[in-house]
């Protein structure tokens, strides 16, 4: 991957330049994040001309290693007013590596009213006025697309709400069965918005084989890889059988299922929205439990849900959607929530930001709790449509709260809280506060050691460990979200050392590299200080680096949990 | 004594969701697993009165015990 393409949106103009020494040996995150580290001014306003919306495969993507079809977008994120790395699947990931394409950075802004699709080449980028796909949702964007210029071609897409620059707006991602993935966290649907670009087609012609330095290395490594993955029981079996909905049943047994705008840790009607009955569900109606969301995953932890006519509703069924939806907002029924699923995706909003927003959208009495139906009316009728409540709604979940001088507002930076409760899993709490991104889990999941023994053991209820836990989960991960693998790897890494050296030893075999297991930590560490580095001069101080008050003073049931960590204790996160 | 079993993901196969049981004092979280013929190494993870138990732990009357085998998400 030796090709930088620069986006000029200003001037409409595109420009091929070398990849600069400084940034060789970065891909995905690393690169997304030092590029808008770089040429952001952490100041600037993310909807204006001077944010740039950076688009990056990993440092795998493009070979044949296993789950390697991840990539990254990065930006100044219009929601958090920090640094925004986001990572999804789909086909767009291994097209570009295989042109070669290192990043695409769109920047600058069209003075006029115009809107443009974009279509990426090998040799080249046309930015032509768009029309035709305007105010489509992103399932008729991919079709469109299709019809203009070829099944084959990679989609990168806004739906009516990132037309809107809606906060909780997203980027869509076709994947190679022409459903979607998303770059969901963030508002970055706003920000390409806010460059007035539709979409960007990536066209497949010309991908050829990626130069490896060391192939017979490269195809033993990624062979011992490919075998952790298998034989891990999560990643091998689990993920493939009943998805990440799977743990709807767990947390709730922990206690940290956050229920009716985090007021309560189990729900009541835990069961039926559960990946047992998602399961049950799919294979009574002749869906597909398993399904990857790119070329080469070996996780398949997608899968295809049917409505009770066996008809198509959505993919890419995630836990974090179904507890919002499910637990946090009260729907009961699991079939319309993957109809709301299906909205989201087709609006291109983000599936956990919308509907914990709408979750405090009930507290606040602008609907009732648990009535799926009139969600979705406000998604189709409002949001979609951009209507002054579309607008207030599609600000985000803090935004919202605000509104409504409401004091159970659960975000930290602005971006709403995921599918876990702190104040009975402490250690995601820590990640929630400290993260440069937010309240988000991926960035270091410490679900996994404090609920699901992979790893090792912390008690969930006690502060112990915790924010050395994070810490280590949180610079991995950062790692790991450099090489266009999934993170879904990481649970095998955490039990088989195997996983994490193999994936070393493809990085050495694909560059003719020396690198070891600290050079990779090091590059963890190396993106987390960047990423900080940028929020601070941003104005994310470290009084951002803490949870909403409500989570000090409300205990949470069925443990009677508060949160409770010293704030010297978070301060000490960064001491590294 | 009685207590209750609750088994989830690949556990439900050929076994159930839910069963209360009538069992003798003193028995342990293993003594359960050994009647439900299921592995301790398959386990992922159990919980009583939702919080993580190891093996070895005593149940007492009217406690209800989870198994999950190892899962894992986002």
């Amino acid at each position: 991957m030796d090709k930088i393409f620069r986006i000029d949106m200003t001037n409409l103009t595109v420009a091929i330049e070398p990849v600069p020494e400084a940034w060789k040996g970065l891909g995905g995150r690393a690169l997304t994040s030092t590029i808008v580290a770089a040429e952001v001014p952490p100041t600037c306003h993310a909807l204006g001309p001077n944010n740039e919306l950076v688009f990056a495969p990993g440092l795998l993507s493009g070979t044949a290693a296993s789950n390697a079809g991840r990539f990254s977008c990065g930006a100044k994120s219009p929601l958090t007013g920090g640094i925004k790395e986001c990572s999804a699947g789909g086909s767009s990931s291994r097209i570009l590596a295989r042109l070669g394409i290192k990043a695409v950075i769109l920047q600058g802004q069209p003075k006029g009213d115009g809107w443009y699709s974009i279509v990426v080449r090998k040799d080249g980028a046309e930015i032509v006025p768009e029309s035709e796909t305007l105010g489509m949702g992103n399932f008729a964007v991919v079709d469109a697309v299709a019809k203009r210029h070829g099944e084959d071609f990679g989609v990168i897409s806004l739906g009516p709400a990132g037309e809107h620059l809606m906060a909780i707006s997203d980027i869509s991602v076709k994947d190679p069965d022409g459903r979607i993935r998303s770059f969901g966290r963030g508002g970055l649907g706003a920000v390409m918005g806010s460059k007035k670009v539709k979409f960007i087609a990536v066209d497949p012609e010309g991908t050829a084989n990626l130069p490896i330095a060391d192939p017979v290395k490269f195809k033993e490594a990624n062979k011992a890889f490919t075998k952790t993955l298998n034989d891990h029981p999560v990643s091998g079996q689990g993920l493939k059988k009943y998805g990440t909905a799977v743990l709807v049943n767990i947390i709730n047994e922990a206690g940290g299922l956050p229920t009716k705008n985090f007021t309560t840790g189990q729900c009541d009607h835990h069961d039926a929205i559960s990946g047992e009955q998602m399961y049950d569900n799919i294979v009574a109606r002749g869906g597909e439990p398993t399904h990857g969301c790119s070329v080469g995953c070996q996780i398949q932890c997608s899968q295809i849900y049917h409505d009770e006519k066996g008809e198509f509703v959505t993919s890419g069924f995630e836990y974090e959607t179904i507890w919002a939806l499910g637990a946090d907002a009260l729907i009961k029924d699991l079939d319309i929530i993957a109809e709301i699923d299906r909205e989201m995706d087709d609006i291109g909003v983000d599936s956990i930001e919308t509907p914990v927003m709408f979750a405090v959208a009930m507290e606040a009495g602008i609907l009732p709790w648990g009535d799926g139906k009139r969600l979705l009316e406000m998604l189709r009728e409002d949001i979609a449509k951009g209507t002054p409540l579309g607008r207030l709604l599609g600000a985000g979940t803090g935004n919202l709260g605000r509104a409504y001088g409401l004091t159970r507002i659960p975000v930290v930076k602005n971006q709403a809280i995921p599918a876990y409760d702190p104040r009975a899993i402490k250690g995601i709490g820590v990640t929630y506060a400290t993260t440069t991104m937010g309240a988000d889990h991926t960035a270091g999941y410490a679900i996994a050691t404090n609920v699901l023994n992979v790893g090792g053991k912390v008690d969930p209820l006690s502060n112990d460990g915790q924010v050395d836990l994070s810490r280590n989960l949180q610079i991995a991960t950062a790692a790991i979200d450099s090489t266009g693998l999934c993170l879904f790897i990481a649970f095998p890494a955490l039990d088989i050392p195997l996983c994490l050296t193999s994936v070393v030893d493809m990085l050495n075999a694909r560059y003719g590299l020396a690198l070891t297991g600290d050079d990779v930590v090091a590059l963890g560490k190396h993106v987390l200080k960047v990423e900080h580095e940028f929020n601070l001069a941003a104005g994310l101080g470290p009084e951002t680096d803490r949870l909403p008050e409500f989570f000090e003073l409300e205990p949470l049931a069925p443990h009677q949990v508060k949160w409770d960590m010293n704030p010297k204790e978070l301060e000490r996160f960064w001491s590294f | 004594m009685k207590i209750t079993i609750k088994l989830f993901a690949t556990f439900r196969q050929d076994r159930f969701k839910v069963e209360d049981r009538d069992v003798a004092p003193g028995t342990t979280v293993a003594d359960v697993l050994k009647s439900l013929d299921i592995d301790e190494a398959e386990v992922g993870t159990l919980f009583v009165r939702g919080r993580h138990v190891e093996p070895d732990r005593v149940l007492e009357d009217g406690e209800a015990l989870a198994v999950f085998p190892l899962v894992g998400g986002g």
